[in-house]
């Protein structure tokens, strides 16, 4: 019986079925390699982001100058490229960082109501402040670094994962195989970790891209309102930061970091929608 | 009473537990004041409708009704000698799945979708045998085999979606019977499968209760259940125990009125082969289970009862001895006329 219903299917055309069928995630990993690809190679790929040249100054893009060069003769292209580095560093630490907290919190609220009732107080309390206002409020506390902005970006994001974890924890320990691991006995600390986080990762994965994505955006943000990473690191934000003042005479300096920012965001965000499809195929026909 | 706690022979003695629940409109007494024994390698049925509070009991006696500010439970629940009650939860989880441990009605959902089942009957085994990863999982492949599940070393590295609902509940009592307890509670843990397989599931706990000396209190709302399978009955009506006797007694001599409503509202077959009583149609207990909110004031069951008298209504009959391990909890129960049938 088993042998006539299980068919076997070549390797490769199941592969392919499975890109027909993700092609958001498909697209979306490739572009994000990509920019990990440029990432990892910045210093072989583009020059000193830093060394200035006086007499090249706000040149056009060129064959020299992919990008063009900024008023202090700084090369864009190797700004960005390197800027790269700082946005996914940015975005992938806070996404790690917001995850692990908000994945530990929110498993606790939802299994200890005393702690539930303290932590989802505070935490309506950090939502209700916009998260770049609040980013912004705890760098002025601390010395402008990365390791703050990261920090800083991750503390208004957390809430968000709390509150999704939590969530799936509440409607997950009303099963009755949690009921059935308590009457054999079991630990609580054994009951979360073994029968309760395993449903959380899923939609987890796809919050985390989110965070991602919406880390990078703050975090150039912060750096365009002077209020992030410190101006010699040389972060998309800062870029555009300082290219404003030329952005009529060239808009060169502001355009490229503007655009590796958009498609950067968009391919997380695709990445992020085609893993929630594909990871809870009810909650994607839902929305 | 004093006297049938110590019995050595007793492995598990429930004496006047209670357990309220405070809601917005009041107490609700789910278990009003029950107490009984379960001897050594016994099978004890506890019957009644739905809501009459045998679920309740069960999960008191395990400790598992969550807290909260309205819970309330008292009594004394004692595990040969262990009273239960006064445990702090760190002792009571080293009892729970090991010297007393439970399975529940629905094996569909009992069991964790992401985890082998081999892995959760090897879980308990860790926990309470401190046995080690590969000793475990060997452990539970022999339980598998002792459940008859075919082929249980295949079956140990599958996921429950793989098994049939029957064959779940076999791994449900594997897992349950693992550390060897001393009394396993089953909570209608044939009510979600079908006919076949509920004679199939009743046998295998049979089976091992006779091979692993464990007592067994069988929760079911089916007289047939407690027919085949019991040696002892317990009757419950709002909370309360109404009558308590060996089953032969039961259904020959079944003293409180609602026990006769029970036994009469089974299907028989007549001689002729047709499924009738002797009125030609099936028999109903009329109206419903009260609400357990109000404070009940004489019989529980007097307005449901044929023969309630006036004083049924005022005074809550107490549990009477009438012959040999038969109790009954009704003012009329001496007088009334014969048996059933």
């Amino acid at each position: 019986m088993a042998a006539v219903l299980t068919t076997r299917v070549p390797a490769s055309s199941r592969s392919l079925d499975w890109i027909r069928r993700n092609p958001t995630i498909v697209i979306g990993s490739a572009i994000l390699g990509l920019f990990v690809a440029v990432a990892l190679l910045a210093p072989w790929i583009a020059g000193d982001p830093l060394s200035f040249d006086p007499l090249n100054r706000l040149k056009r893009p060129s064959s020299e100058f992919w990008f063009g060069t900024d008023q202090f003769g700084r090369d864009v292209f190797s700004r960005v490229v390197h800027g790269t580095r700082i946005s996914l560093i940015v975005g992938v630490s806070v996404a790690v960082v917001a995850t692990a907290i908000g994945l530990i919190a929110g498993v606790l609220c939802g299994y200890y109501r005393r702690i539930d009732d303290i932590v989802m107080r505070v935490m309506d309390g950090l939502m209700a402040i916009p998260a770049i206002l609040l980013a912004i409020a705890l760098i002025t506390l601390m010395k402008a670094s990365l390791l703050i902005v990261i920090i800083a970006i991750s503390i208004p994001e957390i809430p968000r994962v709390v509150r999704l974890v939590r969530s799936v924890v509440l409607s997950v320990r009303g099963l009755p195989y949690i009921e059935a691991a308590v009457a054999s006995g079991t630990r609580s600390r054994l009951i979360m970790i073994r029968h309760i986080l395993p449903s959380t990762v899923a939609p987890l994965i796809v919050q985390s891209t989110y965070v991602c994505a919406s880390a990078i955006l703050i975090e150039a943000g912060l750096s365009f309102l002077g209020a992030g990473t410190p101006p010699e690191i040389p972060s998309w934000g800062n870029v555009i930061s300082l290219g404003r003042a030329f952005f009529q005479i060239s808009p060169w300096i502001i355009f490229f970091p503007g655009l590796m920012l958009a498609i950067a965001v968009l391919a997380i965000n695709l990445v992020g929608d085609g893993l929630r499809d594909s990871l809870d195929p009810r909650i994607a026909r839902r929305m | 009473m004093s006297s049938v706690a110590s019995d050595p022979e007793v492995v598990l003695s429930v004496r006047d537990l209670r357990t309220q629940f405070l809601t917005r409109d009041g107490a609700v007494r789910a278990v009003d004041g029950l107490s009984f024994d379960v001897k050594r390698g016994e099978t004890l049925c506890i019957v009644g409708e739905s809501g009459c509070g045998k679920s309740v009991t069960a999960l008191s006696i395990m400790r598992l009704i969550p807290e909260s500010a309205g819970r309330t439970i008292s009594g004394s629940v004692q595990l040969e000698g262990t009273e239960l009650t006064s445990l702090s939860e760190r002792q009571m989880r080293a009892i729970r799945g090991n010297r007393i441990s439970m399975i529940f009605q629905e094996p569909m959902t009992s069991l964790n979708p992401v985890l082998t089942v081999g892995a959760q009957i090897a879980e308990s085994l860790r926990i309470h045998q401190q046995l080690h990863r590969r000793a475990a999982w060997a452990r539970a492949v022999e339980m598998l085999a002792m459940v008859h599940i075919a082929d249980p070393a295949r079956r140990a590295a599958e996921h429950p979606r793989q098994l049939s609902g029957g064959m779940r509940q076999r791994v449900m009592i594997a897992i349950a019977l693992a550390c060897n307890p001393q009394v396993l509670i089953a909570d209608e843990p044939t009510t979600a499968l079908d006919v076949t397989i509920q004679a199939q599931i009743l046998n295998l706990m049979l089976e091992l209760k006779e091979r692993l000396g464990t007592a067994i209190v069988l929760i079911t709302h089916d007289l047939g259940v407690v027919a085949e399978t019991a040696q002892r009955a317990i009757v419950m009506y709002a909370g309360r125990k109404v009558e308590e006797a060996p089953v032969a007694e039961l259904f020959r001599n079944p003293l409180h009125p609602y026990t006769r409503g029970l036994i009469n509202s089974i299907p028989r077959r007549t001689a002729a082969g047709r499924r009738t009583n002797i009125r030609g149609r099936l028999q109903e207990i009329a109206g419903m289970v009260p609400s357990l909110r109000e404070e009940i004031v004489g019989c529980a069951f007097a307005p449901r009862c044929g023969y309630a008298l006036e004083r049924c209504k005022r005074e809550r009959p107490g549990l009477d001895s009438h012959g040999p391990a038969h109790l009954a909890a009704c003012w009329e129960a001496a007088r009334l006329p014969g048996a059933a049938r």
